[in-house]
């Protein structure tokens, strides 16, 4: 099948204005010996019907959510998505747009990110925020980028609370570009506070801290708040989960410079990790800085002044700036934006409170079942929000195994990235899991047994 | 038609909501015993208290207030505006790939493991290049972790004094600024004036003066002026013999498919635009996805995992001590790559070697048509798009680039890309993809004559244009000067 609609003849009829017979006259530019005279290996063209039937088949080898229970958080979370988000979202005024270079004609957009800009300060406490970033891990890279300054060779300062992928993506980075990376462990599951006062130094650009962070803790922000400033380094906090938000101290009232994080999941699909939803929030001062696409109130040129929408500020992007531009970012993530405009907008105010509490407490039930059992218990002393680390009687691998058998997935075996953690596991618990998941899942701990 | 639409935050009253939390079904616990007060929250998020009602109107008149494909022809050069198709919409929502979490072991995950098993292969097979990593998010996310592979590679060769990269001076931005974040200086090459290729004469001098430094040239064939630049493969000769490798920027892929492949001109880095060639829809400016395929040499060092297939299944396999590491979080834009793959198999390889004719004959089909009233850059054969200016209007009639493009929205069309490549003067960029019909092609001349007439006999209705869209122009200089990037509590109103 194909979307092209012109019939040969068409294209014939096309050939003709140009005085040429063949499609095969339009490539003469391309020279012989760098062309293609086979043609690509590929599996030969399907029918739709055909094509729903392989990917079909393709997407039921996978367990998914809606049938599967599980308990797997470790930077990508499950939250519940109200109807109208999909429906709002997919309008495809929205979905076929490009980057909205022509305001005129793409009010609609443009107006949604900036209701999105206003959100993501709204839940973060602070004063600016871009439209949005790759994801998480890209969001810090930028927020450290933005630290370090054009040419500069400055040192990062970052926990081993932040997930472990995000470290390894910035030390990726880090290479490249050339600066340091200095990593802080973690005590009793929470940033080591006497171990980041003695890395923190006059060089250091960024200090980069997980609220709450990879092991679920909840961090102490206010007695590491001015130990990042002690210096001049920009203090850089990194949400994975955004639904701490609605219960815990913004980034705003403990003195974050910089918030960015993982906003995926709120109102958009999980979809094995990606299209994810990057966010960057800042302190005013941060603003001509600020990497990717920023969306500005306005106002009409002439006539009646009505109000719009622009982009704006944008002598910062690469495609004005190029090599001296804030960062080479051009596409982002613009839809999963308006998705979880739409998400924050559907639960509202007071909504936002109640899924932090609903998480709060779904976990707290679950730890406290779990921690009850014989031969588990409690990695870590610390507050956590909605998910923590317990201590399997055998190893977490083993563990794995017996709940998937069981029909369950998760939670996150953690010596994959902390190697002296071999029978540690990693639950979360979000709303979107009932009582009666949980319950399950301790029955089936019981079973598992040293 | 003129209209102003108030923000979400305008909107509602107190206590209004629409989407109502599951049921607090545990027993639940005192806060401060799990959350000390000075831990919490200090005031609620003042999001929105809205209805239900009142967000399903809001958005749908903001969509409504936004053009895309769906809505009409988008000539917007470089970018590929094509149909997206709805198929690959509804494979991309199945349970069983939207509804999975990156960390589920990979016996849980066969179908999603194989698809992007399968891509790469595909990927790897159009570009002529040995492996494909699906990891980067999007065309400068591929351009960056291309460069990276590079650098990786002369560091590993005792090279790693290589710091210069060479762009031609009508390469897209993100050349120059991946690039920087690579921790390379950027040297611009000329093009040829006459083929609008790269100036040979310009590029072996700095070949030449700078043989030892040369990390590697970034280039898009066919180039942004639409233009394929025959010279390739002497340009790859020349710039392997002294050492530096060969960047090839997909975002003109939508005109090579079956025809040419970028491993077979040279380059030994490509990346894609999946949301330009593979169609899959650009979202307001995103996500897309800028898979990286390279030839053997740079295998070692992509970024990991990778997909692996063996008699047990699928399986991601870590890299060796090689690669560079990790470019995200996660396996990469999984959404997007069910479209492309989707879309691959939609056409097969015949299929998409006449989608890049198509391409090809209707860029040509439009640049013969608008030869009689607007200046063609380059008038030789182009290939997907090519590049057209208001000079004449602009020196006759003061009617710019700008102007015509706004005045195009006045027709239920987009505007082509303008001022952009910029060594064209009162460029216009204009790209139309195989998926228009022959009619719709025929209504765009039709209104690019009839604006140039306006050009001659009336210019201030171009000149002021658009006339029929949601707002007129807008105050972009009072955007920049006070900048206003927030809705706050208690600022005016929308009007």
């Amino acid at each position: 099948m194909s979307y092209i609609p012109n019939t040969p003849e068409d294209q014939q009829a096309m050939l003709a204005t140009l005085g040429l017979s063949s499609l095969e006259e339009l490539l003469s530019p391309v020279p012989e010996n760098v062309r293609l005279r086979r043609a690509l290996d590929l599996p030969p063209a399907l029918a739709e019907p055909d094509l729903k039937r392989l990917l079909g088949t393709m997407a039921v080898r996978n367990k998914n959510l809606d049938t599967t229970i599980s308990f797997l958080g470790a930077g990508t979370y499950d939250h519940a998505v109200p109807s109208v988000v999909p429906h709002l979202q997919h309008r495809s005024e929205f979905v076929t747009s490009y980057t909205p270079y022509q305001p005129e004609v793409s009010q609609g957009m443009l107006q949604a990110i900036y209701e999105f800009q206003t959100m993501v300060c709204q839940i973060t406490g602070l004063d600016i925020a871009n439209a949005s970033l790759y994801d998480g891990a890209t969001a810090l890279i930028e927020a450290v980028l933005l630290a370090i300054g054009p040419g500069g060779r400055g040192e990062v300062v970052i926990s081993m609370g932040v997930d472990p992928q995000y470290r390894r993506v910035l030390h990726t980075y880090a290479h490249a570009r050339g600066f340091n990376v200095k990593e802080v462990p973690t005590r009793d599951g929470v940033t080591s506070v006497e171990d980041l006062d003695a890395a923190v130094s006059a060089t250091t650009a960024a200090v980069v801290i997980q609220q709450p962070n990879f092991f679920g803790c909840i961090e102490d922000m206010r007695a590491i708040e001015p130990i990042a400033h002690k210096g001049k380094a920009v203090f850089v906090t990194t949400i994975t989960e955004p639904a701490s938000l609605g219960m815990l101290a913004s980034p705003g009232d403990y003195g974050a410079d910089i918030a960015v994080g993982e906003l995926m999941s709120f109102g958009n699909t999980m979809s094995y990790g990606g299209p994810a939803l990057g966010f960057m929030a800042a302190r005013n001062k941060y603003m001509r800085l600020l990497p990717g696409r920023l969306v500005g109130q306005t106002v009409e040129e002439g006539g009646d002044k009505r109000t719009g929408y622009v982009l704006t500020l944008q002598t910062r992007e690469q495609h004005i700036r190029r090599e001296r531009a804030t960062s080479n970012i051009c596409t982002n993530q613009s839809l999963l934006a308006v998705g979880a405009t739409i998400y924050m907008a559907a639960i509202g105010k007071q909504g936002f409170r109640e899924l932090g509490e609903l998480c709060l407490q779904k976990a707290h039930y679950a730890f406290r079942q779990i921690t009850a059992i014989p031969g588990y218990s409690a990695k870590f002393g610390s507050l956590f929000f909605d998910e923590f680390v317990i201590t399997a009687p055998v190893s977490s691998h083993k563990l794995q195994r017996h709940l998937d058998q069981a029909g369950i997935i998760g939670g996150y075996a953690l010596h994959g990235s902390y190697p002296d953690m071999e029978n540690d596991i990693l639950f979360c618990v979000t709303e979107t899991r009932a009582k009666e998941d949980i319950d399950t899942l301790v029955s089936v701990l019981k079973e598992v047994q040293a | 038609m003129r209209s102003v639409e108030s923000l979400i935050f305008e909107k509602g009253a107190p206590g209004r909501r629409a989407a109502t939390m599951t049921a607090m079904d545990v027993p639940t616990e005192a806060l401060e015993s799990m959350v000390p007060a000075s831990m919490l929250r200090k005031e609620p998020a003042p999001l929105p208290e809205v209805s239900e009602i009142e967000i399903v109107r809001h958005y749908t008149h903001l969509s409504q207030r936004n053009f895309g494909v769906d809505t009409g022809f988008y000539p917007l050069g470089s970018c590929t505006m094509k149909y997206n198709p709805k198929l690959n919409e509804d494979m991309a929502v199945l349970p069983g790939f939207a509804h999975i979490h990156p960390l589920q072991p990979d016996s849980t995950v066969q179908g999603a493991i194989q698809l992007i098993y399968e891509l790469e292969q595909y990927l790897a097979e159009i570009s002529g290049m040995a492996r494909v990593t699906l990891q980067p998010s999007a065309g400068a996310h591929g351009e960056l972790t291309g460069l990276m592979l590079i650098k990786a590679y002369h560091e590993h060769n005792g090279q790693g004094h290589r710091n210069l990269v060479l762009i031609p001076d009508n390469a897209h931005g993100t050349n120059p600024a991946s690039a920087t974040l690579a921790d390379y200086r950027s040297v611009e090459v000329k093009s040829d004036a006459q083929t609008g290729g790269i100036d040979m004469e310009h590029l072996k001098a700095l070949l030449d003066a700078n043989a030892a430094n040369i990390a590697a040239i970034m280039m898009t064939n066919p180039n942004t002026l639409g233009l394929f630049d025959s010279k390739i493969a002497e340009i790859a000769t020349l710039v392997h013999e002294v050492g530096g490798q060969l960047y090839y920027d997909g975002a003109n892929a939508n005109a090579v498919l079956g025809i040419t492949r970028p491993g077979d001109m040279g380059f030994d880095v490509v990346h894609f635009n999946l949301h330009k060639t593979c169609s899959t829809p650009h979202g307001g400016g995103g996500p897309g996805a800028g898979p990286i395929g390279v030839k053997e040499h740079l295998v070692p060092f992509l970024p990991g995992p990778m997909p692996a297939r063996n008699e047990q299944g699928y399986s991601w396999e870590d890299v060796g001590p090689l690669s560079i590491g990790k470019m995200r979080a996660n396996k990469g834009n999984f959404g997007v790559l069910v479209r492309a793959y989707t879309y691959i198999r939609t056409y097969g390889p015949d299929g998409l070697l006449h989608v890049s004719q198509s391409a090809i004959l209707n860029a040509n089909y439009l640049k013969h048509a608008l030869e009689s009233d607007y200046e063609i850059a380059y008038p030789q054969t182009c290939q997907h798009e090519f590049v057209a200016t208001a000079e004449r209007q602009k020196e006759e009639h003061d009617v710019t680039a700008l102007d015509i493009a706004k005045r195009l929205l006045d027709f239920g069309m987009y505007a082509p890309t303008v001022y952009f490549p910029l060594i064209v003067h009162e460029a216009m960029m204009i790209e139309p993809t195989e998926t228009e019909t022959r009619e719709t092609l025929d209504y765009f001349v039709s209104v690019m004559r009839q604006i140039a007439e306006e050009a001659r006999t009336n210019p201030e209705i171009v000149k002021t244009a658009p006339h029929t869209t949601p707002v007129g122009r807008l105050d972009q200089a009072l955007a920049a000067r006070k900048p206003n990037l927030r809705w706050t509590m208690g600022q005016e109103g929308t009007h």
